[in-house]
């Protein structure tokens, strides 16, 4: 549920959180992110940053510069005034993504475990808006609501040593992107050209949280030509704001 | 210019500063000095910026080659540093030689030292900070612990550097057991009044598993009411999660940004160094403290370390 009144929450003496409720729901979600985005406008004195997650937000300030009391009073008028504001509509990004063969080696297993063929599996995967609720886990992983659960597949039983940067998998009823090379459990139905994480800029993270993320499906030649422009720092992701969305996140 | 040549990195030496802040909402943890206390007071000793970037050497350190005539600093932990193989003094600033030695001995208290040279540890700064993100290999020294045959750089020296030494006050001593406040939240409705008492009154020892990342501490399981988890949301430092088999985990420097554990309480800025420098086997204990108390317990370190950089500005003059 979303509280009637945001709850100040102690998280020691150099940070607060700010809880806008307990359940993982699209619009609980959009409430943190203006938030977030609010915050991060007004610059109150002494803040450090803001880590939005799911239903809440933490607020790391500098004890030097300001008190707890005073910087809750600050946040306290900034969560009224947040109510009457407008703020950018999220966007939504494509990411490019070639489904099956070498690219998704579990795209067969996942369609299998579903009674579906793999074409099937990619219509329900692509082609829909996924709602950015955290990111979180790595550097640049961001957690995806939305996916169909008519897709939804179990972990692998061991995990594999290493994924490459890029790939799209499943596990259980998320969805996600592993950003760089890890090692990890998800079944993978694909990977893109896209870099999601590059330390060097600014920001770090491609998606941002409370946006959106659309795959679509590419062939393994449009793979080499967006890998080839995404190395010589020309490819461009394309982004479109949110136009209207259902109630499950997703549009 | 050229710092140090690793002839042996010991077990774990990495480059950290104080930490890499304002990325976390893209999932990129802090990092940076465990021991923050240590890292900043071996930088003043040198004239550096206080967050300048250090050596965090782990219980067995590492054996170099100084490169360049500099300075240097050790705090922290006493890992019987030495120089040229004669003992190496600690908290204090130390002239040294091109072609001279700098190795560590046996593990006398603490886990962790901090060496510092003047100008501080020079590797690209990357999201605004030099410090090592192992998991992800970001940051520091190529990502990575260092290793040997790596060649380190520094900064300039911000000033000739005097003899500086600290006021005994200053130096810290290590315990086994440490007492440890602690602010109550922001999810301590999640457990029972037994939990609560439990967590409050007993002895917890740390356990093997203590890295950078958090301590999992050994002990009686606290209480809840009903289930461990939650809807993940972000960790400050020092935050105490207590996962489904009731035993607390302390989060620290590398911590994950967020996690889905109820967390009973966070411990004050100003006991964390000490912890930082508890080893598994280690004893603590929870005292709780009201928001007010540890931002007042803040100030009072805040006066202390205030004066201390006054100190060393003066030099050698008296408090």
């Amino acid at each position: 549920m979303i509280y009637e009144r945001p709850r100040f929450l102690p998280g020691g003496d150099r940070a607060l959180f700010i809880e806008l409720g307990d359940t993982i729901d699209p619009e609980l979600n959009r409430r943190v992110r203006r938030l977030h985005l609010a915050i991060q406008e007004a610059t109150p004195p002494g803040l450090v940053e803001t880590v939005p997650a799911y239903r809440s937000l933490l607020v790391c300030y500098e004890p030097r510069d300001v008190s707890p009391q005073q910087l809750r009073a600050t946040l306290e008028l900034l969560v009224d005034k947040t109510e009457a504001d407008e703020f950018p509509a999220p966007k939504v990004t494509e990411v490019p993504t070639v489904y099956g063969g070498e690219y998704g080696p579990d795209l067969e297993f996942v369609a299998e475990h579903n009674g579906l063929s793999p074409e099937d599996v990619v219509r329900l995967h692509a082609g829909k808006a996924y709602l950015i609720y955290v990111l979180g886990f790595t550097p640049g992983f961001a957690y995806l609501g939305g996916l169909s659960p008519r897709i939804a597949t179990p972990r692998l039983a061991t995990p594999r040593a290493r994924i490459p940067a890029g790939s799209v998998g499943i596990a259980g009823n998320q969805t996600g992107i592993y950003p760089v090379e890890s090692p990890g459990g998800w079944r993978l139905i694909g990977r893109t050209p896209v870099e999601l994480f590059h330390p060097e800029k600014e920001p770090p993270s491609l998606l941002q949280m409370g946006d959106y993320v659309e795959f679509v499906p590419i062939t393994a030649q449009e793979f080499s030509r967006i890998r080839e422009e995404v190395e010589q720092g020309t490819y461009r992701p394309k982004e479109t704001p949110l136009i209207e969305e259902d109630e499950s996140g997703g549009i | 210019m050229e710092a140090f040549e690793v002839i042996q990195p010991g077990f774990l030496t990495t480059v950290q500063d104080k930490g890499r802040h304002g990325y976390q909402q893209y999932g990129v943890p802090v990092s940076g000095a465990m021991d923050s206390y240590s890292l900043m007071v071996a930088n003043l000793l040198l004239g550096n910026e206080e967050g300048d970037a250090c050596l965090e050497i782990t219980v067995l350190g590492p054996h170099l080659r100084v490169l360049g005539d500099t300075a240097v600093a050790v705090s922290g932990a006493d890992l019987s540093p030495a120089l040229n193989n004669r003992p190496l003094p600690m908290w204090e600033a130390v002239r040294v030689c091109s072609g001279d030695t700098i190795s560590f001995g046996h593990p006398k208290n603490g886990c962790r030292s901090y060496l510092a040279v003047a100008g501080g540890i020079d590797v690209p700064q990357v999201m605004a900070s030099r410090s090592t993100y192992l998991q992800s290999r970001l940051g520091g020294f190529e990502g990575r612990p260092l290793c040997s045959g790596d060649r380190l750089r520094r900064g300039q020296a911000r000033v000739e550097i005097p003899s500086r030494t600290l006021p005994r006050q200053y130096i810290p001593e290590y315990q086994a057991e440490n007492e440890l406040r602690a602010i109550l939240g922001p999810q301590d409705d999640h457990f029972t009044e037994t939990g609560i008492r439990t967590f409050l009154g007993s002895e917890y020892k740390i356990s093997l598993q203590a890295d950078r990342m958090g301590y999992r501490l050994e002990g009686p399981p606290i209480e809840h009411k009903a289930g461990a988890d939650i809807v993940s949301d972000g960790i400050p430092s020092g935050a105490v999660q207590v996962p489904g088999d009731g035993l607390p985990i302390i989060l620290l420097a590398d911590r994950q940004t967020t996690g889905g554990y109820v967390k009973i309480a966070t411990v004050s800025t100003v006991d964390l160094p000490k912890l930082a420098q508890a080893r598994p086997g280690d004893r603590v204990r929870f005292l709780q403290v009201t928001e007010e108390e540890a931002y007042r317990l803040l100030r009072e370190y805040e006066k202390s370390i205030d004066a201390l950089k006054q100190y060393v500005q003066r030099n050698d003059k008296d408090l």
